[in-house]
């Protein structure tokens, strides 16, 4: 296929597009609306149904509808829209739909810098819904990897039935790169009973993998669904052993395929003495500061975090062993650093580099906090955008020019 | 020994329904299923019933077809999401006064507006019942509820009124006295080609009436069959005393259903 000019937002769309998607329901928000403009002129090109909702509650309802009548479904916006969507996102993980929803993150909270980029919303894709729930989350650093992870989230959403978050940034979002867009792909197909109503059929019955084989509306099997706690007949009971089997298995089928789904991507680590772990669009500015760090003679590397959730916990535990200290770069106040904090679990210094004020990172930035973890394996430290911030020596603040 | 060959459309096995005794949810679910039985065209392979939270939205679950219980007040968007994809199911949509004309009040206008050919029958019971008793925005003025213990100040909603406004091409009320006119109520909405809302009057003695000096369910079908009237002796003297049942409200000028409407963008766009 011949290289195009594309934007992240419009990947997004593509992506869902080969990957299978034929229903999107959305609302405008800006830095996510391209790709609700894209769905809208190319779905029906495909036969497939666009439908602007009156908010983003009912964006989230009309997919998951659509999602139970077989088709797969794809919504989009941003941190505020998404808070709204939370409800019925947690009750897509409870009734176990296949849905994809894109957060194209952007400072927050509340309307917060509506166009100025961010990576605030990473523990609200982990835990934004109420109740214990799993969800998978993976966040590109390119366009050609936002089309890439587009497929993957649909091939996720409908191989365990869950709700997948595909977490842009509005700089992966709103970029535009050369891409070259694969001639094919792998798609999962939405998943079919194994056995007929006269059989005993039960809807909420896992398979070997503990995700249950749901029929699609209007095939004839006669199921329920509710947000209520149910057991493998899909209707509710209130006893204290479905609800604990119910919950357990909702975690059980994504913790248990945590191989299958963690993707990170390893950059200069063969010899590498510390590590910046770094996603989405800020890894891209963490990148160069690696580069020009090794040009300077520091042995660092960099772990790349494609899946946020479920976290690379073993991952990042091993990386503890090998190394002498981590850097977490991101574009908030510091969310990814405890995930990464509790994996490693004491075993070596982790570092944060944050920056929450409306900037994207300067490599400068990231450079100067990778030098100081280099020189100080035993300092405890945080680098904000107003200067660096060093528990053992507050004489020693510097600023990195970032403005407040 | 009566015919009840509308029994096959329940799940016997779900029964009995965890309604209180004197509930009028039984008999607007029962008139729904006499609709579908009317209808040839409809069968439980080809019907989707979905409804909120509530009481009325309890109903799902006793229905045997593809039935979807979804959350407080969103009935609405998930019957057009599986409408949309795949326009050939009924849809039908259990609601209640809570449900779609509070929490889910945006859901239902722009339901309306769109002209989305649903069938939505929303059990008025006048009260949150689920929750015991709170007001609801079809509390009538002046009726009490355990969040308006000296009467509610809130003016109430004419949900059909808001239907017709809003832009649904069928409109009609009907009572739980009023069986079988219920029945020809929803069975015109389900035929309707486009957004079709039945506001079926329920008794609720055990949250709504025990607050208002009508605990007896008798008594309260009795007061419907009195102070409800045919639409058009009402039309001949419309007053606050009574209320007018039967279709309110029938469009005339044709307007194409969204599914249909979408058909023609697909084929703007090319598509197959």
């Amino acid at each position: 296929m011949s290289a195009r000019l594309m934007q992240g937002n419009e990947a997004v769309a593509e992506g869902a597009l080969k990957a299978g998607v034929r229903f999107f329901g959305g609302y405008p928000i800006t830095p996510s609306t391209e790709i609700a403009e894209g769905m809208a002129k190319l779905l029906p090109k495909v036969g497939g149904t666009f439908i602007q909702m009156e908010d983003e509650i009912a964006s989230m309802g009309v997919v998951l509808g659509a999602s139970l009548a077989g088709r797969k479904v794809l919504t989009a916006s941003s941190g505020p829209g998404i808070s709204l969507k939370q409800e019925l996102i947690g009750y897509a993980a409870a009734a176990e739909i296949p849905v994809v929803i894109v957060n194209v993150q952007r400072v927050g909270p509340s309307t917060g810098q509506p166009t100025a980029p961010s990576q605030s919303d990473v523990m609200q894709a982990r835990w934004g819904t109420h109740g214990d729930h799993s969800i998978i989350a993976i966040s590109p650093w390119s366009v050609r990897e936002a089309f890439d992870l587009a497929v993957d989230a649909v091939n996720l959403a409908e191989r365990f039935r869950t709700p997948v978050i595909l977490l842009m940034d509005e700089i992966v979002g709103h970029l535009r790169e050369r891409v070259e867009l694969p001639e094919s792909i792998e798609i999962y197909e939405r998943r079919k009973p194994k056995s007929t109503r006269a059989e005993g059929y039960q809807p909420y019955k896992p398979d070997e993998d503990l995700v249950p084989n749901i029929a699609n509306f209007g095939e004839g099997f006669h199921i329920h669904v509710t947000g209520l706690i149910h057991d493998e007949t899909g209707f509710p009971v209130g006893s204290p052993k479905v609800t604990e089997e119910s919950i357990r298995r909702l975690h059980e089928k994504i913790d248990r395929a945590g191989d299958e789904i963690i993707k990170v991507e390893e950059s200069f680590m063969d010899d590498a003495e510390f590590a910046v772990v770094s996603f989405g669009g800020t890894a891209r500015t963490a990148y160069e500061a690696v580069a020009e760090a090794r040009n300077r003679g520091i042995k660092i590397g960099m772990v790349r975090l494609i899946t946020i959730f479920p976290f690379a916990d073993k991952i990042l535990n091993d990386l503890a062993s090998r190394v002498k200290g981590i850097l977490v770069a991101e574009l908030n106040y510091g969310q990814v650093v405890n995930e990464v904090r509790r994996a490693v679990n004491g075993k070596c210094p982790v570092k944060l580099c944050a920056k929450y004020n409306m900037q994207i990172f300067e490599p400068e930035e990231i450079l100067k906090a990778i030098e100081d973890l280099a020189a100080n394996q035993d300092q405890t430290y945080t680098v904000h955008s107003t200067g660096f911030e060093k528990v053992k020596d507050p004489e020693e603040v510097e600023n990195t020019g970032g403005d407040d | 020994m009566v015919e009840r060959s509308y029994e096959k459309f329940f799940r016997q096995n779900r029964l009995p329904h965890l309604w209180c005794p004197g509930c009028g949810n039984g008999i607007a679910m029962k008139a729904i299923v006499q609709a579908i039985e009317k209808i040839p065209e409809l069968n439980q392979d080809n019907t989707v019933i979905v409804s909120g939270i509530g009481c009325s939205s309890r109903a799902s679950g006793y229905m045997d077809f593809d039935t979807l219980h979804t959350a407080h007040g969103r009935a609405i968007p998930f019957a057009t999401g599986i409408k949309l994809a795949n326009p050939k199911l009924n849809v039908i949509v259990i609601t209640g006064d809570g449900d779609c004309t509070a929490i889910g009040g945006n859901h239902f206008i722009h339901g309306c507006r769109r002209n989305i050919d649903l069938t939505v029958v929303l059990f008025n019971n006048n009260i949150y019942g689920m929750t015991g008793g709170q007001a609801s925005p079809m509390t009538p003025l002046g009726k009490k509820a355990t969040t308006a213990p000296y009467g509610s100040i809130d003016r109430p909603f004419n949900a059909c009124h808001l239907a017709e406004a809003a832009g649904a091409t069928y409109v009609a009320r009907s009572t739980a006295y009023h069986v079988q006119h219920l029945v020809t109520m929803i069975t015109g909405g389900i035929k309707n080609h486009g957004f079709s809302f039945i506001e079926a009057m329920v008794q609720c003695p055990t949250a709504y009436g025990r607050k208002n000096k009508m605990t007896d369910p008798a008594k309260m079908l009795e007061w419907m069959k009195d102070t409800a009237q045919m639409k058009n002796v009402w039309d001949k003297n419309p007053t606050d005393e009574k209320f007018p049942i039967g279709v309110l409200y029938q469009s005339t000028a044709g307007e194409i259903d969204y599914s249909s409407a979408y058909e023609k963008v697909i084929e703007m766009a090319g598509g197959i």
